[in-house]
């Protein structure tokens, strides 16, 4: 019997048209300083931000499995991380994102000692009532300003345009960094360890994957992320108080959109965060009915076509832009 | 009249195939082995026949109606009960109520609570304790007789032996062959093939998800039943 | 003497969060779903007494008892038809489905209603006290709301107890396979649990809205107590429910005293306090908090 001569494939057709759109974007998105108006940056440095936290959500859910409803903890811790570190230590604002991500991840790991010893639905609640512990602490806290909240003054020697600029720029490689790090984190050996524990932990377990220790680090890595994006959304917003910043609202948000765009993939947050902008924008005069509507989408995404809008495109055109298997190619044997 | 036809029944768990065309009848009032080694489909079958598995609608028929892919739940009202592989106890029920709840849907017949107690006195014995506490060989006893309060029309048995000891074994074969004399249509699957072939009218051996003998146990001799089982 | 008071005032609080606690653990048994709207569930109840009261100028108990089962059968039919739906398919769609209901119910009742706080007009009763002796009163209301607790916790046991029905739903939360094997169909006993779980959860939510006031976004927080209460009391434990809903009870009561900002925080640092050393509660009969 002839061998068959194959080849194992990482990227396809559409990965590379999938890549070279991205780096089209991310050229565009690079100039928008120069022919962009403030309020638009900033709406700008809003739908980036909110998509890296929805692609840590993602990560932590959807390819950890570990459902939080807590992580609105770690966009506060980070946000005020920033706050302490520019205004009461004197540091250099912009230099404090990466920072503030630092102390996110470092209080994340006494969180982690207690919520890891749920599972499940009592897992998420236990998040939540972490998130609600830091809160409450936070508020209780004169030198943080209590219930009222503090201001960001630190950026204001600096030309409200070059602060503007700075910020959108430290967003967008944000942005960059979080798809970036996590796409490659995937496709590094710790991330297949990763899909293989949410396909099936046991399973993993006796391929000798630490499961533990993998959830620890995503989960870490998760804080990380959203910590030193709570930082650029207070850089962006210059005011925080303990119930903005803790808020619920935050997760929400992320779920509804990794929901609706496509849980446990890396382009469903993009579509997600997309799809929650234009619902905002279009709904901006009806008030509550906004969360209404973005909430039913995401629970009948639920329950009629759980792979989210994603799932749905992938699955129709079996396309794939940030392409994490690897595809075995077999080369059709030579004629006679 | 056959209680039981099963019609080139094929089942799967996902992606992988266990049974291929199985087709058997079962007769009103009487008692049918499935031997065979693991992993040869036996108790699949026994699930896709209570509804614990997808079957084919037609592939099932009971009295004469398809009643193929229906849930478990809806087929016991029509009469079938599977006492499943391991016993199943419930733990948080008492051995009393573990009994009362295979009474759950209230059908009619001979089997009560006091016959049970009548037959097996170690379950009167106890009746208050958690289901769970008890031997293995009780909790089987225990097994049947939650299934027999039931008052099925099927009743289909898996794998009774399974981690008892052999006298234990017998002692249940024992009191299965008076419940069978009574003229309960009873299917059994089984590993330890010496004692079931004393209680059936007929088996069958399965190989690989498929029928590889049958007949009547006087008629088959030891070597053919090996060879039916092993495959060699 | 003053201490005293506070800590019978946490015990008698307990009654209240047993009542929000025993819906959650009821769920959480039978099906392993926690129901992330639960609390917003009984603020819904709340609000929907409040219209009965304004509508009709019913005395707020006449109230409760069309309230109650009104919940009861939204509960069933939301099992019915939405819940039901999402059985075996894993652990994520439960929660991130009955989480979207959570802010779908705090947003329809924030259009609905505004953002205004509400109570029931509780008649007099909330200030009316029992004298103890030694100077030590206790209110009436808080001690109507404790025996009810203890009336429907002592309802449910017997259902669950002695009932051909509870006992088929601990055969179900035992080993859902086996006891369809019974004739149990799930998804009836699924729809008539969160139809119970709702009921009660509607009177804590009424019962709440006489004590105090409250608004659209008050569920989280019902769900959190809940929450807590069944962590620490121990899963599995009904009548831990009640004792954990006491120790919460006291330690928010206690903490306030100490400190007005800080009565809540000291409940989520006790239950916290709890989960490190005795993970499992302490009256607990399951084995793992999954």
């Amino acid at each position: 019997m002839t061998p068959r001569s194959f080849r194992v494939q990482r990227m396809t057709r559409a990965s590379r048209l999938g890549l070279g759109g991205a780096a089209l974007a991310l050229v565009g998105l690079i100039t928008v300083p120069l022919w962009g108006d403030p309020a638009g940056m900033r709406r700008l440095v809003e739908l980036i931000t909110l998509l890296v936290l929805a692609q840590m959500w993602n990560l932590l859910a959807g390819y950890a499995g570990l459902l939080s409803i807590g992580q609105q903890a770690y966009v506060g811790l980070g946000g005020y991380a920033l706050i302490v570190l520019a205004d009461d230590l004197g540091l250099d604002p912009f230099l404090s994102v990466p920072l503030a991500g630092l102390i996110a991840a470092a209080l994340a790991l006494p969180t982690a000692a207690l919520v890891f010893r749920f599972q499940g639905g009592y897992f998420a609640v236990g998040t939540w009532a972490v998130a609600e512990v830091f809160r409450l602490l936070v508020a209780n806290t004169g030198a943080l300003g209590r219930g009222t909240g503090r201001t960001l003054k630190a950026v204001f020697p600096l030309a409200r345009e070059t602060r503007e600029m700075v910020t959108y720029f430290l967003a967008l490689a944000l942005g960059v960094a979080a798809l970036v790090g996590i796409y490659a984190f995937l496709r590094a050996r710790f991330g297949l360890g990763l899909m293989a524990v949410r396909d099936s932990e046991g399973a993993s377990e006796t391929l000798g994957v630490d499961v533990f220790r993998t959830k620890l680090a995503v989960y870490l890595l998760a804080a990380f992320g959203t910590g030193a994006t709570g930082a650029v959304i207070y850089l962006n917003l210059l005011r925080i108080s303990p119930d903005a910043a803790f808020s619920i609202n935050w997760t929400a948000a992320t779920i509804f959109i990794v929901v609706i765009g496509g849980i446990g993939t890396l382009e469903g947050p993009l579509i997600g965060a997309l799809v929650f902008f234009v619902l905002r924008e279009l709904l901006a005069d009806f008030g509550a009915w906004y969360m209404i509507l973005l909430g039913s989408l995401a629970v009948s995404v639920m329950l009629v076509y759980p792979q989210g809008l994603w799932g749905l495109i992938a699955k129709r055109w079996d396309v794939h832009f940030f392409p994490v298997q690897r595809r075995l190619e077999i080369d059709e044997p030579p004629r006679p | 009249m056959s209680r039981l036809v099963v019609r080139r029944l094929d089942a799967f768990y996902g992606d992988f195939q266990a049974l291929f065309g199985i087709s058997l009848e079962v007769d009103d009032g009487e008692t049918v082995a499935i031997i065979g080694a693991n992993g040869s489909g036996k108790s699949t079958f026994l699930k896709a026949v209570a509804g614990a598995l997808p079957a084919a609608r037609t592939a099932v028929e009971l009295d004469g109606v398809a009643v193929g892919g229906r849930p478990a739940h809806e087929l016991v009202d029509r009469g079938v009960t599977l006492v499943p592989e391991g016993r199943r106890i419930f733990p948080s029920l008492t051995v009393e109520e573990n009994l009362r709840i295979g009474a759950y849907r209230a059908r009619a017949g001979r089997w009560t609570l006091e016959r049970v107690y009548a037959i097996f006195p170690r379950l009167a014995e106890r009746r208050r304790q958690p289901g769970t506490n008890l031997s293995g060989g009780e909790q089987q006893m225990l097994a049947i007789s939650r299934g027999l309060m039931a008052n099925p029309r099927l009743l289909l048995i898996d794998e009774i032996s399974l981690g008892l000891a052999p006298a234990v074994v017998k002692q249940l074969y024992d009191v299965l062959a008076t419940v069978t004399a009574e003229g309960m249509t009873t299917v059994v699957v089984e590993q330890d093939v010496s004692q079931v072939l004393r209680i059936a009218r007929r088996v069958f051996c399965f190989r690989k998800g498929a029928v590889s003998l049958f007949g009547r146990p006087d008629e088959l001799s030891r070597s053919r039943i090996a060879a039916a089982y092993f495959g060699t | 003497m003053a201490w005293l008071d506070t800590i019978v005032q946490g015990l008698l609080l307990g009654g209240l969060y047993a009542l929000f606690a025993t819906g959650l653990s009821l769920i959480f048994g039978v099906m392993r779903i926690v129901n992330l709207a639960h609390g917003d569930f009984s603020i819904l109840a709340a609000f929907l007494a409040v219209m009965l009261v304004d509508a009709l100028a019913l005395h707020w108990l006449l109230a409760l008892a069309l309230v109650v089962p009104a919940m009861a059968l939204l509960g069933y039919v939301l099992q019915r038809t939405v819940l039901n739906r999402l059985l075996g398919r894993g652990i994520l769609p439960p929660i991130l489905v009955t989480f979207g209901l959570s802010i779908i119910i705090q947003n329809a009742l924030l259009e609905a209603f505004s953002a205004d706080s509400r109570r029931l007009n509780p008649g007099g009763i909330d200030t009316a006290s029992l004298a103890l002796g030694g100077g030590l009163a206790v209110g009436w209301f808080s001690l109507i709301t404790l025996l009810v607790a203890i009336v429907v916790l002592t309802g449910l046991q017997i259902f669950i107890g002695r009932t051909q029905r509870g006992r088929a739903f601990r055969a179900t939360a035992d080993d859902q396979a086996t006891a369809a094997l019974m004739g149990i169909d799930p998804r009836g006993l699924y729809a008539l649990a969160m139809a119970l779980s709702l009921g009660i959860v509607a009177i804590a939510g009424v019962f709440l809205g006489v004590r105090t006031t409250f608004a659209f976004g008050s569920g989280p927080d019902r769900l959190l107590f809940a929450f807590e209460a069944v962590i620490i009391g121990g899963l599995g434990s009904l009548w831990g429910t009640l004792v954990g809903g006491a120790i919460l009870g006291v330690a928010q009561t206690v903490g306030a005293k100490l400190s007005p900002g800080w009565g809540i925080l000291t409940g989520h640092l006790v239950f916290l306090a709890v989960l490190l050393v005795r993970p499992q509660g302490l009256f607990a009969r399951q084995r793992r908090l999954d």
